[in-house]
């Protein structure tokens, strides 16, 4: 029931939104649905009630699909860091002004929705429908509210992801003919009966589609662009969230499906990921902009996650597990500076800021932290997941995790030098006058980095909550 | 046997009413009554309720496929007729013959989703094509409308006469001009013979033209583009599908009885990557969103072949969806499209802030037609990739085949962006309370449709 709930509480919340037209009042009351899915995350991340979990309803019998939600481990997570992020964004970006605000936040519902919808499915087509889904809010979104190039770069980002998905129907339903019962259910699936040349194909045909949402070089094109045209509030939930879609699927659907396509195409899907860590390491060094930097930054860290599913190692796949919600929450903390910096003084250029931090040292501080936190520092979350990946890593190739490794001190480097341009040396024209961050950019901060230490120190509850994720799939690759 | 009869009627009666009744607009409601009346013999016809008994000797044969077909068609005209009459009496002074045609059009279709004879399908094309010649030109003192018209009439008998050759030669192959007596009593001939197979792939041809498969289609864009817009719906939609039901039969009785002697599979793949290939990369380089239509429809046709190819339990379902949902959401399309002064792509510019409801259906018959989930679009597309992929070979196939769906949201998305993000300050005709709400019932039904198929799945196949 709580599976269903956590679909149709946005999805109302959303309708009922569109027809708001009083600006504040519609900001107030997403603010409330957003808290309301929260509660909602939180009860079905407690609960171990299996009536409450899941959710089974007939749907397309003469498809042999179902409406089938489930809420396991590793849906639990990943509906919890959707559920986080939407207030903590529409809290971040509450004195942010759209044209048409009902529709605006209407929208974000409605990709909230797909996004659950994603996780929770037990479907396959189910699954793909919401996988589209949570596409075409966003379309509306950037389109409608993104920056200069934005019709441009968003159908670039749309046509990319709708051909991966294409190609991803047509495996699924490939899949679809070849197992036992002619169902779609998740576990049908699993069962599904497919010749060696059959499965490596379709593997490629699924993994096409996952490899552009994470996304993987050499697809990864879309994703600066896309970032950094679309209005920050959708790219917190692009980048927090939706990226992580395409990281869900690999392990919910692909590797079980494909467990021996998975592992002969293994060594092929690494190299690319860590050549995209590489390069993308590289040249968020050369960025002059703070939104771009955090695209090519998120770039390397889907790549390391990438590298570590493939890996097939126990401990690897624990660490993406935990890894996608910390992701989520340390990117968005990202974003909401980032947004901060750029509404307050109207540029997102290093070069012309600097010694920001002497006129805004609250958001210097957690600025500070949240990008120790994207370097993977000790005592941060991102420290846990990072560690157990590379050690997947390592214990499958130790030359690959070697080379991953230089990922590390690259992040360190262009992170660094971020903190520093902007907020150490001495203050320039541009930020002579800045004033410190309001107080709901500071609260949702104070929150992250709250989850940012709790976590980083304490991490056994997330590891426990996946657990049984990692240890299903690790039996089922031979 | 009750909707050929009857739909010849009313186009007299309706003849009639065009002296009898001065009021013009009355026409309109005249031929909705008829459509209604239509549908309603038609679906008691379905269910066994003959009115009249004619022996047609085994000409035509009536099965629950022919008649749900016969059921969409009817009810797609008649929501045409609600949604664009009006704009068909822009047309001219004469428009109760307009009425007529249309009518005399749905008696061919209902011929061609019985036929068992190959004579009734030459009948049947005929008495389809022929209205729509005289409806292409309706527009007298439009020179692009006349040049359609005589386009289309010359390249129309061009292919009738190929169609008629193909049939004379099956018949000298055969023996009979019965689809069913060739398949069952094989004993009239002995194996297949070569002329059987040139007159197959003469009406193949023909047929082709028909439903503007490539590499026939050429007269497709001019004459959709030249005619007038509220005629090219009616074209693009319901006479089309009724083309690809009459090939399918085709296909399921004469092709499979001579598989042995060629490979249709495989001439249907290469006509279906054509006629993909062709519609999908002309259609992006279009300025006008009528003549994108034109070529998007070739596009859409390509994958109603999906159906011809795999001749499967999902193929027959799905081109029935496919008629139904392609039908909607372009019926859809053209009445908005009727509706712009300007029909470039900058004509629509900033619609959505205008006409806000015009726009937000139109996105969703956009969408449909792009097959995105949740549309009646999608789950149309979906039946014909599942009909190729369950005969498990030409994945391949496929795959193009999606990749062509994914080009064709390149132009489908351009009008959206010019609805929404582009600012511009579009002129449309005047846009009545009524004719908003019609649209938004359809754009309801299209995503019911898609949302929750098993209400149209349990009333068709129960």
């Amino acid at each position: 029931m709580i599976a269903l709930l956590l679909i149709l509480v946005p999805v109302t919340g959303g309708l009922i939104t569109l027809s708001i037209k009083n600006e504040n009042s519609v900001k107030g009351f997403s603010l409330l649905v957003a808290i309301v899915t929260l509660i909602l995350a939180l009860v079905g991340v407690f609960s171990n009630n299996a009536t409450l979990l899941n959710y089974d309803a007939s749907w397309m019998p003469d498809l042999g699909s179902r409406i089938s939600f489930g809420l396991d481990g590793m849906s639990k997570m990943l509906a919890l860091l959707t559920a986080v992020s939407l207030p903590i964004i529409i809290t971040a970006t509450y004195k942010n002004t759209y044209a048409n605000a009902g529709k605006f936040y209407s929208l974000m519902f409605l990709c909230q929705a797909g996004m659950l919808g994603v996780f929770l499915s037990m479907d396959a087509l189910l699954f793909y429908f919401f996988w589209e889904l949570a596409l075409i809010p966003a379309y509306f979104l950037c389109s409608i509210w993104g920056g200069e190039k934005r019709i441009q770069v968003t159908f670039k980002f749309f046509v990319y992801t709708f051909v991966g998905s294409l190609l991803m129907l047509v495996s699924i339903l490939f899949i679809y003919f070849k197992t036992p019962d002619h169902s779609f259910a998740l576990q049908s699936f699993y069962h599904a009966k497919l010749t060696a040349t059959q499965s490596q194909w379709m593997f490629w045909l699924f993994f096409i589609a996952l490899a552009i949402k994470m996304p993987i070089f050499p697809f990864h094109t879309w994703q600066p662009d896309t970032y950094e045209q679309a209005p920050t509030a959708v790219t917190m939930l692009l980048s927090g969230v939706m990226v992580k879609m395409g990281v869900f699927a690999v392990i919910r659907w692909l590797l079980p499906i494909f467990p021996d396509a998975s592992q002969s195409s293994s060594s092929f899907i690494i190299t690319l990921s860590v050549i995209g860590m590489l390069y993308a390491s590289l040249i968020a060094i050369k960025q002059d902009d703070i939104k771009r930097l955090i695209a090519y930054s998120s770039i390397a860290h889907m790549g390391l996650m990438c590298a570590a599913l493939f890996a097939n190692q126990q401990v690897g796949i624990q660490g993406v597990l935990i890894q996608m919600f910390n992701h989520g929450i340390n990117i968005i903390g990202l974003w909401i500076v980032a947004d901060a910096i750029e509404k307050q003084l109207g540029t997102r250029k290093f070069s012309e800021l600097g010694g920001l931090a002497q006129k805004a040292p609250t958001l210097a501080i957690l600025f500070a932290v949240m990008c120790l936190a994207n370097v993977a520092l000790p005592l941060t979350n991102a420290f846990v997941g990072e560690f157990l990946m590379f050690n997947g890593l390592f214990r499958y190739n130790p030359i690959m995790a070697g080379i991953a490794g230089i990922s590390i001190i690259l992040a360190a480097v262009y992170t660094l030098n971020m903190i520093q341009k902007i907020f150490y040396g001495n203050t320039v024209a541009i930020t002579e006058n800045a004033r410190d961050s309001s107080f709901n950019v500071n609260a949702a901060l104070v929150i992250l980095v709250i989850v940012v230490i709790v976590l980083g120190i304490y991490p056994q509850p997330m590891i426990n909550l996946t657990q049984s994720n990692a240890n299903l799939f690790i039996t089922k690759i031979p | 046997m009750n909707a050929i009869i009857f739909s010849a009627v009313w186009g007299m009666v309706m003849m009639f009413c065009s002296f009898l009744v001065s009021n013009k607009s009355m026409y309109r409601h005249i031929a909705a009554i008829g459509l209604l009346l239509l549908l309603v013999v038609n679906v008691l016809d379905s269910n066994g309720v003959s009115l009249l008994h004619i022996d047609a000797g085994d000409m035509l044969v009536y099965t629950r496929f022919g008649y749900l077909f016969n059921s969409i068609a009817i009810a797609s005209t008649l929501i045409y007729v609600l949604l664009t009459g009006k704009d068909i009496e822009r047309l001219g002074n004469y428009v109760a013959e307009y009425f007529v045609l249309i009518f005399f059009v749905l008696c061919g279709v209902a011929i061609l989703s019985a036929y068992n004879n190959l004579l009734m399908l030459f009948i049947g094309i005929e008495i389809l094509s022929i209205p729509l010649y005289i409806l292409t030109g309706s527009d007298k003192r439009n020179l692009k409308s006349n040049e359609a018209a005589l386009k289309y009439f010359l390249m129309g008998s061009f292919s009738t006469g190929i169609m008629l050759m193909g049939i004379a030669l099956m018949y000298g192959g055969t023996g009979t001009f019965s689809l069913e007596v060739a398949r069952t009593e094989a004993g009239l001939y002995k194996g297949v013979s070569f002329l059987e197979i040139i007159g197959l792939l003469l009406l193949m041809v023909s047929m082709c033209f028909k439903v503007s498969a490539a590499p026939f289609h050429f007269w497709t864009p001019d004459v959709y583009d030249g005619a007038p817009a509220v005629f090219t719906s009616f074209m693009a939609t319901i006479v089309k599908a009724a083309g690809f039901i009459a090939f399918l039969k085709l296909c399921y009785v004469r092709m499979t009885a001579t598989s042995t002697a060629i490979d249709w599979q495989l001439l249907f793949a290469i006509i279906i990557i054509v006629t993909l290939l062709f519609g999908n990369i002309t259609a992006i380089f279009q300025q006008s969103v009528k003549r994108m239509l034109a070529y998007s429809s070739i596009a859409q046709a390509g994958f109603m072949l999906f159906a011809l190819f795999s001749l499967n339990e999902y193929a027959n379902k799905g081109l029935l969806l496919y008629a139904a949902a392609y039908s909607l959401a372009t019926i859809g399309v053209f009445a908005v499209l009727v509706k712009m002064k300007d029909v470039t792509f900058e004509g629509f510019n900033g619609l959505a802030k205008t006409q806000p409801v015009l726009a937000a259906a139109n996105t969703i018959f956009l969408l449909s037609l792009a097959g995105i989930p949740l549309t009646a679009g999608f789950l149309a597309k979906y039946y014909m990739l599942a009909s190729i992929i369950s005969t498990g070979h030409f994945i391949w196939l496929v795959v193009v085949a999606v990749l062509f769906a994914a080009i064709s949201v390149y132009y489908y998305f351009r009008v959206i962006q010019s609805m929404y993000f582009k600012t511009g300050e579009p002129q449309t005709e005047t846009v009545t309370q009524s004719f908003k709400i019609g649209l938004m019932a359809l754009a309801a039904l299209i995503i019911v449709i898609g949302v929750y198929p098993q209400l149209i799945f349990n009333w068709l196949y129960f």
